[in-house]
Order: structure tokens, then sequence, then C-alpha cells
């Protein structure tokens, strides 16, 4: 049971924070910042047992592999810049917080324009 | 999952903030404030590591690159 895990290891850390955070607060950042990258990190193997099955459905119903990498690429996207964000607001920097959402809404927009064109492009093809 | 890094910074926090408060009890300003910034810097070593990691196996496990 990997939850018992992680919510033990999360209330240690609550409290190891609570301690160092008075006089510390840089340190206690960094405790909360590396506690949240081990979870990051112990998530992402099963994420990617999850995308093992998403791409082979994809293959057997014959979708364009493109599509499915782009929507990877934006998930990708979309957790790092997310994870980033809220260790910047966790420090009381909204404002860098909101400058990295910022960032990651236009690199997703980018992502995403190849699948803008080929909607439009089908649209056209119906009309 | 491996926890032990987030001990190992948590004990060098509570060292640091010791250590901070007797050079200052002992009215060595400037050298607190070299310890402070030293034990940032170990940490902050040992956390870039860290994410450097995360950005690798995210870059891999979604195919961005």
């Amino acid at each position: 049971m990997e939850i018992l895990q992680i919510v033990g290891a999360g209330l240690i850390v609550t409290v190891l924070i609570l301690v160092i955070k008075p006089q510390r607060p840089e340190l206690a950042l960094q405790v909360s910042l590396v506690f949240g990258i081990l979870v990051f990190l112990f998530m992402l193997g099963k994420i990617s047992g999850v995308i093992d099955v998403l791409e082979e459905l994809g293959q057997r119903a014959n979708i364009n592999k493109f599509y499915l990498t782009t929507i990877l690429k934006i998930i990708g996207v979309a957790y790092i810049a997310e994870f980033g964000a809220q260790v910047c607001r966790d420090a009381g920097e909204g404002t860098v917080a909101a400058k990295v959402e910022f960032a990651a809404k236009i690199i997703i927009m980018v992502l995403a324009v190849p699948i803008i064109v080929a909607i439009l492009d089908s649209l056209i093809k119906l009309l | 999952m491996n926890i032990d890094l987030v001990f190992k910074i948590a004990i060098v926090g509570i060292v640091v903030s010791v250590l901070h408060t007797v050079l200052k009890q002992a009215g060595k300003e400037e050298v607190a404030n070299m310890v402070t910034l030293a034990g940032v810097i170990v940490v902050l070593l040992m956390v870039v590591q860290l994410i450097s990691d995360l950005f690798t196996v995210v870059k891999t496990v979604f195919q961005l690159y």
C-alpha cells in the first residue's frame, strides 16, 4: 500500500517543516520541495504504465501517433509547470508563480497549434 | 520511495539554526550569517541534483524532447 507510505511520510515531513520554519524558512521550503519531488518521482513510475497502455490502445484504434505524443507532451508541461508554480507560491512568491504558469500556458498553446490546424483542415474538408 | 534526503535536509536545517543562535549569542553575527548561507548552498546542491533527476524522468515519460 503506497498510499500509507506517502501519508506517513507527509505527516513526518509536515512536523519537520513546522520545526524548521520559524528559524530557517528557506530550508523549510527546500524540505517541502524535496518531498514534492520524491512523491512526484514515485508516482511517475505508475503513470508511465498507464501511458504505455494508452499508447497500445491508440495503436489498436489506428490513431495517428502524433496526436497522442502531443497530448502527452501537454500533460508533461502542465505537470512540471504546476509543480514549479506551487513551490513558488508556497514560498510566498505569487508573482513568480504567475509567470511560470503564464509561460506554461503559452508553451501548451504552441504545442496544441498542430492539432488545431488538423481540426480546421478536417472541418474545411467536410464543408 | 527513499525519504532519507528529506531527513538529511531537515537535520541540516536544525543544525544550522542552532549554530546560528550560538554564534549570534557569542557576538559573531557575520560568521553566523556565513554559516546560514553555507547551509542553504549545501542543501541547494542536493536539491538541484534531485530536480534534474525529476526533469529527466518527466521528459522520458511524457516524451518531451
